[in-house]
């Protein structure tokens, strides 16, 4: 580690008179964890890192080896913004490592600053902007449907703009934190917001979102409001997804952009997008990984349904934006299965994966698919050899289970955790009887 | 309290008609201020000139406080009468440099310029300041407006970089290398991202600070050849 990068930290924390520091990092299902330590022991965990139990977080460590090693990554040393300002709390994001000083294999942070490094050594840097969708609702009371807190629709400027101003809040609250927003408005249903992200590297962006997601809950729980990133709280309206827009570039050009050609895609692009369209399946149990995910991707919610890209049809799964001014620099392509409540570093580390496989392998891309899928009967679709994604939880491991892909980027520690994590969440939601079923059965049966 | 930097203050009120004299004639800026007074904003004068030739306790004590701040301290001038140099003992922390009074006024304007000269380099070793943004470089922390600014350590670095070269324009590239090293591969597109934070962070009052140049890169503050 590099000695001004930790003596800044470390001049930090004295001069802002910080009491608190925040080692942060991320299980294999994505959920955020801290530990904190004080500022006495900064000096150590920087060198040294800072020992814990391993097993008593999801997807670590068996618990015959349980000991792990979080190191602070000084880069990613920021004050948090909310809290007493008497009180300054700073956080760091951390890699975990085994107690002798090699990458812990359940560490999703390091799967993906494996798959970037990865991409840098085919002279490539990879890209990522998330549109993030989420809810706003009141406080929920057990056993009962979740209440937005407004009935705003598309863009709409609400009366009693509540949801406005927890918006600008959380901006505000993202871009002292260095996250730069792009856009952000009200979303088509009740409650659900939209943020958009501005591009950066992929290991940026993952630590962006696990952030953002912190921010959003914290600015709405100090004003009484409960955000969500459920992939489809609500019955009957559109789910929450997170569209990550993807480029490469190879140095500062952008390796998806060909002036020659008529979509103004290279042939790295094309190739990069079969990449995900073939494999977009295999990697959709990461991308979507809740029961409840599969209920957003259905046909009637502006959610994709089927493998397929198009310039602008939002039905397919890959989007082509049409670059503003045609600049070179914004040509992208933007996939839309992935939802909030995933975990950014693995699933990016997955569609990197995929993609990157895509390129190498010199994937062709299927024709563009202009019309809008939805209108279109599943057997004309099969007939012209348009798939669709997994249809569930249960699918979606099946598919994943076969995928050497998958395996390959995961690595098998997390592979097989997940696998077996998720099929117990499956096993667990089929012996529950709905309310659907109640409805349709009851009286009928 | 705004005070222009090449301000210095002098203490204890009244300020003597002879010191009083001497000060404009040699062209100082000068405001003066009672001893007993706390002066928070006391790192904001270029120096101050301390007469303790007739209440010499209070002069100390004075100057203690100013020492004790956390601020760079001001350099400071003191006036003492012939029969009290045995009070200069153990206290040098507390002055930078002393003038018999009564003095001759050649004698104190030279002493004060020299003083004011070799302190500003001192000074401009540690901080780096431009407009309303000052930069500590032996603390790494920075300050706009009196607000303090919360970066990381890449943008601490893009900031000073910046901020000790103003009025010139850099090419990403050059920003990328000198800021970053050669061995960085993020792209030029890094120094964009992190610009982008920088201006957010800065606020919206000073984003303005680090200007796009058109296809060229970025510069700091105003260009020399701007009206």
């Amino acid at each position: 580690m590099l000695e001004p990068h930790r003596d800044y930290v470390l001049r930090s924390v004295e001069e802002r008179g910080v009491r608190l520091i925040r080692l942060w990092f991320t299980d294999v299902l994505g959920n955020l964890k801290s530990l904190a330590i004080s500022p006495a022991e900064l000096d150590n965990a920087l060198s040294d890192g800072m020992t814990f139990d391993g097993s008593s977080i999801d997807g670590f460590s068996r618990v015959q080896e349980a000991d792990v090693l979080a190191i602070p990554d000084p880069d990613t040393f920021e004050l948090l913004p909310w809290g007493d300002p008497k009180a300054p709390e700073a956080r760091v994001f951390c890699d975990i490592h085994n107690l002798d000083g090699s990458p812990f294999a359940g560490d999703p942070r390091q799967v993906l600053q494996r798959h970037v490094q990865a991409a840098h050594d085919a002279g490539f840097t990879f890209y990522v902007a998330p549109d993030v969708e989420f809810f706003y609702f009141e406080p929920p009371q057990p056993g009962m449907p979740p209440v937005p807190i407004d009935n705003g629709g598309f863009f709409d400027l609400t009366t009693n703009d509540v949801t406005g101003d927890l918006r600008k809040q959380t901006i505000r609250t993202l871009e002292t934190m260095g996250i730069p927003v792009e856009y952000s408005f009200h979303e088509d249903a009740p409650g659900q917001q939209e943020i958009d992200l501005r591009h950066t590297d992929a290991l940026t962006m993952a630590d962006s979102v696990m952030t953002f997601r912190v921010a959003v809950r914290e600015v709405a729980a100090r004003n009484g409001v409960h955000a969500t990133f459920m992939p489809k709280p609500l019955e009957g309206v559109q789910g929450s997804g997170m569209h990550v827009h993807l480029s490469l570039f190879r140095g500062d050009e952008n390796a998806f952009f060909d002036e020659e050609d008529a979509y103004r895609l290279s042939p790295v692009a094309k190739s990069f997008m079969a990449g995900l369209l073939r494999h977009a399946a295999e990697i959709t149990a990461v991308t979507n990984q809740t029961v409840n995910s599969y209920k957003r991707l259905v046909p009637g919610f502006e959610a994709p349904v089927h493998l397929s890209w198009a310039r602008n049809n939002r039905s397919g799964l890959i989007r082509v934006p049409i670059a503003k001014r045609g600049n070179p620099l914004a040509t992208r392509v933007e996939y839309r299965s992935p939802d909030p409540a995933c975990n950014p570093y693995l699933a990016f580390s997955l569609l990197l994966a995929a993609g990157m496989r895509g390129v190498v392998e010199g994937y062709e891309l299927p024709d563009e698919a202009d019309a809008n899928l939805f209108e279109i009967d599943d057997t004309v679709l099969e007939k012209l050899g348009v798939g669709q994604l997994p249809q569930s939880l249960a699918d979606a491991l099946a598919v994943m289970e076969r995928s050497t892909l998958v395996q390959e980027a995961l690595g098998e520690h997390i592979f097989e955790w997940f696998l077996r994590n998720k099929r117990i969440e499956w096993r667990s939601y089929k012996t529950h009887v709905s309310a659907f079923e109640y409805g349709r059965y009851l009286m009928a049966l | 309290m705004s005070t222009p930097a090449d301000t210095l203050l002098v203490v204890p009120e009244p300020v003597s008609p002879d010191l009083a004299r001497t000060l404009d004639l040699g062209g100082f800026a000068w405001k003066a201020g009672a001893a007993d007074e706390p002066h928070d904003a006391d790192s904001s004068f270029a120096g101050a000139i301390v007469d303790a030739s007739v209440h010499p306790d209070a002069a100390w004590s004075f100057l203690r406080a100013v020492r004790r701040g956390d601020d760079v301290p001001i350099p400071v001038l003191l006036l003492i009468g012939g029969g009290q140099l045995d009070q200069l003992e153990h206290r040098d922390e507390l002055f930078d440099d002393f003038c018999l009074t009564p003095f001759h006024p050649a004698e104190l304007e030279a002493r004060l310029r020299h003083l004011l000269a070799s302190e500003i380099e001192v000074h401009r070793a540690d901080l780096v300041e431009y407009g309303e943004l000052t930069l500590n470089l032996e603390t790494y922390q920075a300050h706009i407006g009196g607000r303090p600014l919360d970066m990381t350590y890449m943008e601490y670095e893009l900031l000073k970089f910046l901020a000790q070269n103003p009025g010139k324009v850099f090419t990403r590239e050059i920003l990328l290398s000198r800021v970053w090293g050669y061995e960085y591969y993020g792209g030029a597109r890094t120094v964009d991202v992190h610009v982008r934070r920088l201006r957010a962070k800065l606020g919206e009052e000073h984003a303005g600070l680090i200007q796009t140049v058109r296809s060229v890169g970025y510069r700091f503050g105003q260009s020399r050849w701007d009206p």
